[in-house]
């Protein structure tokens, strides 16, 4: 800690600040994000924000950063109350953030990335002199990070935790940490919420956590809070406080969603035979390595992995997005190539991330959206080119109220609709023919409890019905739900694949994080 | 080819090198600058015949090439600010711009050029390096204009600075990271703005070189197109001051190649060699567009790399 001290002689916060904030309120026009919020965290504590996606979690940090002006209410920083206008006040007063999305600078280094986030950065950098302060610092740290490393260079995990060092080096000892763990292995992210907690009950930092992990909340927080729809609907001692008190406060009344119905299988052909794929990025590194993979009918293989080991461009690989550096793919046998002329011959459907941007085109509208698969046939297509409005008009009116799209028209343009929404008229035109192959991609990212639960039985419908289903997810509650198989990757490859009776989730956990590569 | 012939090639292809790579290597010093910031502006080439015309007329008036050559600077800066300042509105293309301010430039100095093409004004002088040598096609082609090292030195400066300075860590920083530059306080648009002036700044010095040194006079036709070539050169020294020098070398010596073949009596092709630089843009754009390095080395907020 000398050297931080050094460093920042001027401030002399050393302790964790305790930091209230009273009566919370902001609004955008009519829509009220935060509602008269006061929630206490106090000097020293680990405490967990929890709620659902929209329930104003980063409406209130952000408030707190300065990066909205709340309509109401105040932050009491140590019991003072501070006026917070702008982000640079919030880190005047020793209260730093990190982010979902990275804030390091990929092309500068580990060093260069803390020096210049310093308010009294020099103007000529005297790396003789800073490099022994540098590492003075990390020293003092309960974790290192390699400083001479591009940042680009750097793991995801290695990422996370020089943000959490660049809060220490700046003396910002009031942390919000946004899902500070949804880009590491479970083993990492125990490392570093480990250590944090320690620093945490030494009260050299005080650390606030948005999470909605109640695993980790329940391993590592003290106390917590719950907000839904914007207000706060519960409070207290993490510890004494149950998961399912917990989870009670943040979706409310509504009965826990059911699992889907898994049917039994009696018919274990394989469909999909990925053999010896390989895809390159951009720069000629092995993305996909050697993946070899079969999924056969009516079975769900769930491929787990942290973000970033190659499953994004594995789906872009099977959605043709991506170019195929060896290997090939077959189906029922056959070589199947990803072009539309296969997708539908083999009926090849799928589900991408992010669908509003993989796979549809944002400002065409509903009803075009969701003839992507069928305009160049009967009924809306004669002769193959010419396409008529009325029936493509007349399947999406059909199909906009068999999956509930919410949408003002099937002629407003799809990017006008809520995330759910998008997701749900994707399935739609994915989902209502006759299926063979599903490929998914974290069908459930950012949605909304109920969307959640729709969008998971119509998955397990299709496996039921006998498609073969690939899942790829992030979320290894979604893959322990749905999956008949699970496939971990790590580093671009299969690691582990295992029936889902044989497993558990540490040992997947354990295959993500790369322990076991030589075993199998 | 006789040997003394090859030796004349050779030796005309290196004072060549150095007599046609200074404008190129100001004008891609500028780009480099100005595209490390996250931003693009292909309008040099009219920075760059802009200060040619008013080095040349600067010199004339006052009769200091030296102030002529401030003076090309600084119109530059002042075509680069525009560029800059008009990019910050909103929605507004910098490809676009550039193109138009590539036309605005050369517009505006054929427009104010016309009385400076007839009349002779002091051009800057050569400092003879060759000296040593009773050979006078090397006592000639070592007579190396200040510019030459000023470009040297800036590149050297530039590549210290960006890696050990404040100012320069800030410049790399808003080029790779808009995001993270905006979330450390830093005003993204002034950055650029500045980045891009400056590197308008060189490209109006370069333009003097073109009027004031080598070919030496001030005529419509003086450019032929090295400030759209830079730009090329800047990818193809993926954003790296130093080899922004060797670079423009590589480009100054292909464009030696059909004079010097022409004074030893080989003018069949003459055009052809002409061509070189040209061709060697075409080939370096095909060979930096498929390498992998390039696109590592891409600042990530260019529209290029978008």
């Amino acid at each position: 800690m000398n050297a931080a001290a050094a460093i920042t002689a001027s401030r002399p916060l050393q302790r964790g600040p305790a930091l209230e904030t009273v009566g919370m309120t902001k609004a955008f026009g009519a829509f009220t994000a935060l509602d008269d919020v006061s929630i206490d965290v106090r000097a020293g504590s680990f405490h967990a924000l929890l709620g659902e996606n929209g329930a104003g979690k980063s409406t209130l940090v952000k408030c707190i950063m300065g990066f909205y002006n709340a309509t109401r209410g105040s932050v009491l920083l140590d019991g003072r109350e501070s006026t917070i206008r702008s982000p640079r006040d919030a880190r005047d007063l020793g209260i730093g953030m990190v982010y979902q999305h990275f804030t390091l600078v990929p092309c500068l280094t580990a060093a260069e990335n803390l020096v210049i986030s310093r308010a009294d950065a020099p103007a000529v950098f005297d790396w003789k002199k800073e490099k022994p302060k540098l590492e003075e610092f990390m020293d003092g740290m309960p974790f290192r990070v390699p400083l001479n490393g591009q940042v680009s260079s750097l793991s995801a995990g290695e990422k996370q935790k020089l943000e959490i060092l660049k809060l220490l080096y700046l003396e910002q000892r009031f942390m919000i940490l946004d899902e500070p763990t949804s880009v590491l292995t479970p083993g990492e992210a125990d490392e570093v919420l480990g250590l944090l907690g320690e620093m945490a009950r030494r009260g050299e930092v005080t650390v606030l956590m948005i999470s909605h992990k109640f695993r980790e909340v329940k391993a590592f927080c003290d106390s917590f809070s719950v907000l839904r729809r914007g207000r706060l609907t519960g409070t207290g001692d993490a510890q004494a406080a149950s998961v399912a008190e917990m989870s009670r406060m943040m979706i409310g009344d509504t009965e826990v969603r059911e699992r889907a119905v898994r049917a039994a299988r009696n018919d274990s052909r394989p469909v999909l035979d990925l053999a010896g794929l390989v895809a390159e990025d951009e720069e000629g590194r092995r993305v996909v390595d050697a993946v070899n993979l079969k999924v056969g009918a009516g079975e769900i293989v769930g491929i787990a992995g942290v973000s970033g080991n190659g499953q994004s461009a594995l789906v872009e690989v099977l959605s043709g997005q991506r170019g195929l550096a060896d290997g090939g793919i077959f189906i029922n046998g056959k070589p199947f190539e990803p072009k539309r002329r296969d997708f539908d011959r083999f009926k090849v459907f799928g589900l991408p991330e992010e669908p509003l941007k993989n796979a549809t085109v944002p400002r065409m509208s509903v009803a075009e959206n969701i003839a992507f698969r069928s305009y160049d046939k009967p009924p809306i297509a004669s002769l193959g080119w010419w396409l008529s409005p009325g029936p493509m008009r007349r399947k999406a009116e059909e199909l906009i109220a068999r999956y509930r799209v919410k949408t003002t028209s099937p002629d407003s343009p799809i990017e006008a609709l809520s995330g759910g929404n998008v997701q749900r008229a994707v399935l739609a035109r994915e989902l209502s023919g006759e299926v063979d192959v599903l490929i998914v991609a974290n069908p459930c990212f950012g949605l909304d409890f109920a969307s959640v639960a729709e969008i998971r039985a119509q998955i397990m419908e299709q496996r039921n019905r006998g498609a073969a289903v690939l899942l790829v997810s992030e979320d290894l509650d979604e893959i322990l739900e749905l999956s008949d198989r699970v496939a971990v990757m790590s580093g671009g490859s299969i690691a582990y694949v295992a029936p889902i009776g044989e497993t558990d989730r540490n040992t997947i956990g354990g295959y993500m994080g790369g322990q076991h590569m030589a075993g199998h | 080819m006789s040997e003394s012939g090859f030796f004349i090639v050779l030796i005309a292809m290196v004072g060549g090198a150095i007599r046609v790579s200074t404008p190129f290597m100001f004008v891609a010093l500028g780009e480099t600058l100005t595209e490390k910031s996250g931003r693009i502006n292909l309008g040099l080439e009219g920075n760059l015949v802009l200060g040619a015309m008013v080095a040349y007329a600067g010199s004339y008036q006052t009769g200091s090439p030296w102030l002529g050559v401030l003076f090309a600077g600084l119109s530059g800066l002042v075509l680069g600010a525009m560029h800059g300042w008009i990019c910050k509105l909103p929605k507004v293309n910098d490809i676009a711009v550039g193109i138009a301010f590539m036309s605005f430039g050369t517009g505006l100095a054929f427009f104010f050029g016309k009385p400076y093409i007839q009349p002779t004004a002091p051009r800057l002088e050569a400092i003879p390096l060759g000296g040593w040598s009773s050979n006078p096609s090397i006592a000639q082609a070592l007579q190396v204009n200040p510019l030459f090292f000023v470009g040297i030195a800036l590149a050297v400066f530039m590549w210290w600075a960006l890696a050990n300075t404040r100012w320069g860590l800030i410049v790399r920083m808003t080029g790779d990271s808009a995001a993270s530059a905006r979330a450390m306080g830093v005003s993204i648009d002034l950055v650029r703005l500045m980045a891009t002036a400056a590197g308008g700044f060189l490209a109006g010095v370069g333009g003097a070189f073109l009027s004031l040194y080598y070919p030496g006079s001030w005529n419509e036709g003086l450019s032929s197109g090295q400030g759209l070539m830079a730009v090329a050169l800047v990818i193809f020294a993926r954003w790296d001051p130093i080899r922004c020098v060797w670079a423009a070398l590589l480009f100054g010596a292909a464009g030696a190649i059909g004079p010097a073949l022409q004074s030893i009596g080989i003018s069949q092709g003459y055009y052809f060699f002409n061509a070189a630089p040209y061709i060697l843009t075409l080939f370096i754009m095909i060979a930096s567009a498929r390498s992998k390095s390039a696109a590592r080395d891409v600042p990530g907020e260019l529209s290029l790399a978008k």
